[in-house]
């Protein structure tokens, strides 16, 4: 998916660790990869892998130990809002606001949409996930599913130059994961935005990415980046799709089938 | 079949069904008003009336059973007091003085805590300060303090001011604080993610998700403030211009007048009591249970 071939992302030779009081924990060993406008970027790989950290580290929590993160030509150095972030937990949305406070306040925080043009980029925002009948509800009247799609309203309103998605559906019911995958592609169907969508379900990578990058366990390094958007639309039982989710499947498990599988891949 | 002596019990074979839900209309409207009745019983206001009713009746009957108003006098009495003492004015005059030196002692020592945990989440060194000197002196009851107070500002307000700071400022210091500390990671990461930092950063994301200890520090430090007060003006009698309501206890005494130490004490209740259940409970529910963040 790079028809307009414009480089969003650029992740070079990156390296990342944690220093804990006792260890100092690579989670993530040179990784490369670049992401262009329009691409439904997945990164997959195990449990424990470093995606979480890597997600971080371009949001600008964390300060690679080596390599550089560039967004639009630009070095990351801090989070902003231009690369908006969708976690999994469901708290993330401010519990002291409604739907709609919600969706307006990183507008407002950052200054990039006021007053009226505000108001109705967030109810247009919610209204596209679906939820104008709640916008006036506060977080912990919404179920799981209605709390990501406000998170989600909330990260697409701020138009960022890339949605940076870390395993924003782990934390659903089987059948709402199905919905919100659906929804998901149905609104980029419809605005074209660019995303980075972290997963561990080799699924889910399929269904949602256009383009695939596989990491090995830990520590994470690039093991293979596959297109899959060929399978875009395809159904499950689709011969295409099983193909590739058992050539995903020797990616990632080769070399594991003798030492211990990694815990959660589905 | 079974060698083993395993009884294998049968699985009970029954038809698959599919059907229409059946009619729900005969329940009337899915949500339903309660009953006068059924709603009264679940205000707590009206449950806590209820009990407070009980109390005086059993207060009355026993002063009147006792029938010793030197010792402890009948709720009428003591409330025949009280109206008069706030018809003249008396009592009034003392709440007022009582409320004054309060409100400004909570009131410094709020912002205070405001500034020093707002230090503390934004410096380490701020941090350590704040956890040392809470150490060391929220253990140090309040009125200890009084008679240094006395000693460097005098016999006055400052002195009971300075008293009810640090009766105030650790409580909703070390509440606020460990308030801010269990803020989810990844609520402060997304208000981080808007380039939020400092203190716009603290009062429009820390605060509010550590509302629920911030209140809680609120009320431990109100009650702290009252109690000190009460106890700093009984002891060291007028320490501000016209004497409060804990000098008015110490007077009434003097005189063996009974009624007035109770028509005195049942005002510090009642104000107590207002401002625990009708001001920050209001305060509650408008905010941590309307936000689901506490019960
Ligand atoms: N805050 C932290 N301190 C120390 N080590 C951490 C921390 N967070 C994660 N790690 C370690 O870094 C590695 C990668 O973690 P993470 O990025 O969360 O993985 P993933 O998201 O792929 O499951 C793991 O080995 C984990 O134990
Ligand atoms: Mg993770």
């Amino acid at each position: 998916m790079t028809e307009d071939g414009s480089l969003v992302l650029d992740v070079r030779g990156v390296t990342l660790q944690y220093k804990t009081p006792r260890h100092l924990v690579t989670a993530t060993y040179r990784i490369n990869l670049e992401v262009y406008e329009s691409d439904r970027f997945v990164i997959l790989g195990p449990s424990g892998c470093g995606k979480s950290t890597l997600l971080k580290a371009i949001g600008g929590f964390m300060a690679p130990i080596e390599g550089d993160i560039f967004l639009r030509g630009r070095k990351v150095v801090k989070p902003g809002p231009d690369r908006m972030m969708v976690f999994q937990e469901f708290e993330q949305l401010m519990p002291w606001k409604t739907a709609l406070g919600n969706v307006l306040f990183p507008m407002k925080a950052t200054g990039r949409f006021r007053g009226k043009e505000a108001r109705e980029r967030a109810l247009a925002a919610l209204s596209k996930v679906g939820l104008t009948k709640f916008v006036d509800s506060y977080p912990h009247m919404l179920s799981g599913g209605m709390k990501m799609r406000v998170a989600i309203a909330r990260a697409m309103a701020m138009e960022p130059d890339i949605l940076l998605m870390d395993e924003p559906f782990a934390a659903l019911d089987a059948l709402t994961r199905r919905r919100m995958q659906e929804d998901l592609l149905a609104l980029w169907d419809q605005l074209r935005f660019t995303v980075l969508f972290v997963t561990h379900s080799i699924e889910e990578a399929i269904r949602v990415g256009s383009r695939i990058l596989v990491l090995s366990p830990h520590p994470g390094r690039v093991r293979a980046e596959l297109n899959s958007s060929y399978v875009y639309g395809q159904p499950l039982d689709d011969a295409a799709f099983g193909l590739l989710s058992k050539r995903i499947h020797n990616l990632v498990f080769e070399g594991e089938a003798e030492a211990k599988q990694p815990e959660a891949l589905v | 079949m079974s060698s083993s002596g395993i009884v294998k019990t049968q699985q009970v074979v029954r038809p698959e069904f599919d059907r229409i839900p059946v009619d729900a209309s005969s329940v009337g409207a899915v949500v339903r008003p309660l009953s006068p009745l059924q709603r009264l019983l679940d205000n707590v206001l009206f449950r806590r009336c209820a009990i407070l009713a009980a109390l005086a009746l059993i207060w009355q009957l026993y002063a009147l059973w006792l029938h010793n108003s030197l010792l402890f006098p009948t709720l009428t009495d003591t409330l025949k007091v009280m109206i008069h003492d706030f018809g003249d004015g008396t009592l009034l005059r003392r709440t007022k003085s009582s409320l004054e030196v309060l409100l400004m002692g909570y009131a410094a020592g709020v912002a205070l805590a405001a500034v020093l945990t707002t230090l503390a989440v934004s410096t380490r060194l701020g941090d350590d300060i704040l956890s040392t000197l809470t150490a060391i002196f929220n253990p140090l009851p309040a009125i200890a303090l009084l008679p240094l107070a006395l000693i460097w500002f005098g016999l006055g307000t400052p002195s009971l001011v300075f008293v009810l700071v640090h009766g105030v400022l650790w409580a909703i210091a070390l509440n606020t604080s460990s308030g801010f500390r269990s803020v989810p990671e990844t609520l402060r990461m997304s208000g981080r993610n808007y380039g939020l930092s400092g203190v716009r950063y603290v009062v429009t994301v820390l605060m509010p998700a550590a509302f629920p200890s911030i209140l809680t520090g609120l009320k431990i430090g109100w009650a702290f403030a009252w109690r000190t007060l009460i106890a700093a003006e009984l002891v060291f009698g007028v320490s501000s211009r016209s004497g409060g309501l804990g000098w008015y206890i110490f007077e009434a005494r003097e005189e063996l007048n009974t009624s007035s130490v109770f028509a005195d004490l049942l005002t510090v209740i009642m104000i107590g009591l207002l401002v625990e259940s009708v001001l920050f409970r209001t305060i509650e529910t408008r905010t941590v249970e309307k936000w689901g963040m506490q019960r």
